[in-house]
């Protein structure tokens, strides 16, 4: 058994903030445990630009600012393990690693849990007809062009209008692949609005809204797929079924948080965000474990991601030095409009950054918080969007002496 | 039997499904030449391995048919068949579960059938012990069948042909014959794209496409019609929802088994299947459909309110080799017989369910077949064990520790959601039968069985085969010839070395 104060699970952008952090802090015996041959976790196929422009006032790509965490992890001489898996977790915080070394057993004081998203897949979402080659989910597809340095299709439709879709299509077009249409079950778009112009408009890509792949053709090779629009129920309108000849589908169907070491734990997750349950301190049911980054959220913004792990070592630090004394539990409760809102519930009534995200796009909105009826804090937004996270501090000033915390968006 | 030339065989089977491969298995305990003709690029990616992987008790079989006769046999010798080939194999038992009390009359019909078939420890169980059985299933009352079991049909087929290749049978695979021609001193010529064979005696099990064969050696009188049937496959934290197979009461017009509920060997749990005829032109046609999704979907909360879509991970359909047309449904038994058109051919023709249980006692009735005829004299070299690839997963803390010391390719895991290492992927990829599309290391590894289908793992399968086999973009195929999964290098990318 090899003890260690901190175990971060996850080399990606949130494990790494978070290492750099607890350093910061004065924690000396942390370990960094990550599956792949590198650090940075997804930032290194994000060959894109756009990432930095919070915490660094800058526009690096994925691998940039990657390296900029990573840097600080080899200066401040922070040990991990590469190609190394956690295939165990128990609720006293043992870790059985698998490596080419051998398998250990590890007892941490502390965890922070950094694993990232998986993406959804084709048979998550039941799409009907054949299961050929060239159907792919986008974060594959960018591995295999980005990394690999592979084509993988000539002629494209997306599925899905989040970013990593809108990033592909412009990607794939630069590779000199068509990329025919991007199709959108909701009636708005699932990306950022700076990815729309960018990757969409600017390749005269047509985006159709309300609309979803309803059958997939092809024997061995995606020959075509069926589009169909939806009602407002999202029902499928039979008359509007139209095939289109392509020879990739790529799916950009949404993130779902990788949390099957947190279940393996005895975690409590949050049905709403498919992620661990926390308080202030991003700590989870099981003290001294801590969760943040995308296996706790799906962040649209990797600035945020790493604020949001930078604020765990604050946690962390409190936790090993017993300093974590609850003040109080109380359950964020959220009005109709949010789709959830983290941390779910606060004990210290610390400084704390609450992120939540809106059920559907708006303009003119306020989000309220509010103790019973006494408003604490008001905050006003030209535009609202699910795709952008909110991200709003209440002080501790602000938060003494609450008996209820609710948030409300009118 | 001695053949001198390398394409002269005393057998040829063509079709290397569960029933091809189990005939080269028991015809490899036999001093024979044979060789086993397979269209695709793999073994088994027909029927046998889209079906839900049971070992039928026989209790759904008309006594006095083949059917019934082969699956209780099948059932009562799969056990000691599956140690020696090293295949999974879990004894979990059925529940017939009757939604409505109109319905036990059914059940007992069905307990009297396979009771007569010779099916044991049958029972009729009331709506109480169903819940202690089973919490998550509702129904007045059930038949409990517990020598009803389950196995990998996939891993089944694998290792019947890995077994009989070990033991001197000749696999030919992407070899599709495209023409029979008989001989006057009866021996037939086959023929395929790239080779010619010649044999004097011919198997048919090519499942759904045994009666176009037939009628390429000239016999007219087999028709077959196609007859699909979809699945969902949930994901593994649906399989805490129930113990047993839990199936409905099946009606007999529907030509199937009804929507049952399934769980596999490795934890899964699938959803189906369903019974659609489809077009008798296009008997490859493996999509699902909405229609249907919907209504297993439907069909199978009936059975159990606790399953939802959050479960499903994949889709999949298989197609059944029906003898009965869309109209008149049910079932005909199984035929394997000779013909005057061409004696020395044996064809076996409608081997839909119970046909992975039926399997080895249709082997051993067409080796019988040819030992008639033949008086086939035993190999003594014959190994009737096979080895398949360690699950490092299955294993305990200290087991795996002591693999990864002695080898450090089982220190990499590969397949996250699986739990599959470098060293399992590595040993699928260098299969026996040289089999090397994604799908064939899939089936022998498990990896990309899992909730993330290979979003983690598939590129660095893509990866081993690139250092193993020096793959270019062009040679990655999801599954066989024209699947490629790439369309070339990046237009200025140096290659990936």
């Amino acid at each position: 058994m090899i003890n260690k104060d901190v175990i971060i699970i996850g080399g990606g952008a949130a494990g790494l903030a978070a290492a750099v952090a607890c350093r910061k802090k004065g924690l000396e015996d942390i370990l960094i445990i990550e599956r792949e041959s590198d650090l940075g976790g997804i930032l290194k196929q994000c060959i894109h630009d756009g990432f930095g422009l919070i915490k660094f006032q800058n526009s690096y790509t994925g691998p940039e600012y990657a390296q900029k965490y990573i840097d600080q992890v080899q200066e401040c001489g922070i040990e991990f393990l590469l190609d190394s898996m956690v295939i165990d977790i128990t609720n006293q915080k043992i870790l059985t690693v698998v490596n080419k070394s051998g398998l250990k057993k590890y007892l941490a004081k502390s965890i922070i849990l950094a694993m990232g998203c998986r993406e959804r897949t084709r048979g998550a979402i039941g799409i009907p007809g054949t299961r050929p080659a060239g159907i792919y989910t986008a974060g594959v597809a960018q591995n295999l062009i980005n990394i690999h340095n592979y084509m993988i299709g000539k002629e494209v439709v997306i599925l899905g209008s989040g970013d990593i879709g809108l990033i592909m299509a412009r990607r794939l077009m630069l590779e000199g692949a068509t990329v025919k249409m991007v199709l959108e079950l909701l009636p708005y778009g699932s990306g950022l609005p700076r990815n729309f112009n960018q990757c969409l408009a600017d390749y005269d890509i047509p985006l159709h809204l309300n609309h979803t792949v309803v059958d997939i053709k092809g024997g061995k090779r995606v020959e075509a797929i069926t589009m169909a629009k939806v009602d407002s129920k999202g029902k499928i309108i039979e008359s509007t079924c139209q095939e289109i000849s392509c020879d990739t589908l790529l799916l950009s169907v949404g993130l779902i948080p990788e949390n099957e070491l947190t279940k393996m734990a005895g975690i409590l997750l949050d049905p709403l965000t498919g992620g661990a349950l926390v308080d202030e301190y991003g700590q989870t049911t099981i003290n001294g474990i801590f969760a943040c980054g995308n296996v706790l959220q799906v962040h649209d913004i990797v600035d945020n991601v790493s604020l949001e792990a930078e604020h765990i070592a604050n946690g962390v630090g409190r936790y090993l030095s017993s300093l974590l004394k609850p003040k109080n539990n109380i359950k964020i409760e959220i009005g109709p409009g949010l789709r959830y809102v983290l941390p779910q519930h606060i004990q210290y009534l610390d400084d704390t950054v609450f992120s939540f995200r809106v059920k559907k796009p708006g303009n003119k909105k306020q989000i309220i918080f509010r103790n019973d009826s006494r408003i604490i804090k008001k905050k006003s937004f030209i535009r609202v969007n699910p795709a952008e996270m909110i991200r709003i501090k209440l002080t501790s000033s602000e938060l003494s002496d609450i008996k209820h915390l609710k948030v409300e968006l009118n | 039997m001695n053949k001198n030339t390398e394409n002269h065989f005393d057998v040829i089977i063509i079709g290397a499904g569960v029933v091809g491969c189990s005939i080269a298995r028991e015809l490899s305990r036999f001093k024979v030449k044979v060789a086993v003709l397979e269209k695709e690029s793999d073994v088994g990616w027909g029927s046998s391995c889209r079906n839900s992987g049971v070992i039928h008790a026989g209790f759904n079989n008309k006594p006095g048919t083949l059917m019934a006769k082969y699956c209780v046999e099948g059932n009562q010798k799969f056990q000691s068949i599956a140690q020696e080939l090293d295949v999974p194999f879990k004894k979990t038992g059925k529940l017939v579960v009757a939604k409505k009390k109109n319905e036990i009359i059914e059940l007992k019909k069905l307990k009297r059938q396979g009771e007569l078939n010779g099916v044991k420890n049958l029972e009729i169980i009331g709506e109480q012990e169903i819940k202690e059985l089973e919490p998550n299933v509702r129904g007045v009352a059930a038949l409990l069948s517990p020598e009803t079991s389950i196995t990998s049909p996939y891993l089944y087929t694998i290792a019947l042909a890995e077994n009989a290749l070990k033991n001197g049978i000749q696999f030919y695979l992407d070899t599709e014959v495209k023409n029979i021609e008989k001989k006057a001193n009866s021996k037939f010529v086959l023929k395929t794209p790239y080779k010619q064979f010649i044999t004097d005696y011919l198997i048919n099990s090519t499942g759904v496409y045994s009666d176009e064969i037939a009628r390429m050696a000239g016999i007219d009188r087999y028709r077959i019609y196609p007859c699909r049937g979809e699945y969902f496959v949930l994901d593994k934290n649906a399989s805490s929802l129930m113990n047993h197979l839990i199936y409905p009461v099946p009606h007999i017009e529907e030509g199937g088994l009804g929507i049952h509920l399934t769980p596999t060997v490795d934890g899964n749990v699938l959803i189906g299947p369903s019974n659609e005829y489809i077009d008798t032109n296009n008997r490859n046609d493996y999509a699902v459909t909405m229609e249907v999704l919907a209504k297993l979907c439907k069909e199978a909360q009936e059975f159990l309110p606790a399953i939802s879509p959050r479960y499903f991970i994949r889709n999949y359909a298989g197609i059944r080799s029906k003898q009965t047309p869309p109209l008149q449904g049910g079932y005909k038994d199984y035929v394997l017989e000779e013909n005057e058109e061409a004696s020395n051919m044996i064809n076996l023709i409608g081997i839909e369910s119970p046909g992975l249980t039926a399997a080895y006692p249709i082997a051993k009735k067409v080796v019988s077949m040819i030992d008639e005829k033949e008086i086939l004299s035993p190999n003594p070299k014959f190994n009737p064990f096979r080895k398949g690839i360690l699950r490092f997963e299955e294993q305990d803390d200290e087991t795996k520790r002591i693999l990864v010391e002695q080898n450090s390719d089982y220190g990499e895991v590969i397949c996250r959601c699986e739990q599959v290492t470098k060293k399992e992927i590595l040993e699928a990829i260098n299969n026996p039968l040289g089999a090397r599309s994604l799908v064939s290391i899939k089936y022998r590894s498990r990896a990309m069985m899992g909730r993330c289908q290979g979003g983690y793992c598939q590129t660095r399968i893509l990866e081993l085969l690139k250092d193993k086999y020096n793959y270019g973009w062009n040679d990655f195929l999801l599954k066989g010839s024209g699947s490629n999964m790439l369309t070339g290098n990046r237009s200025n990318g140096e290659s990936n070395i």
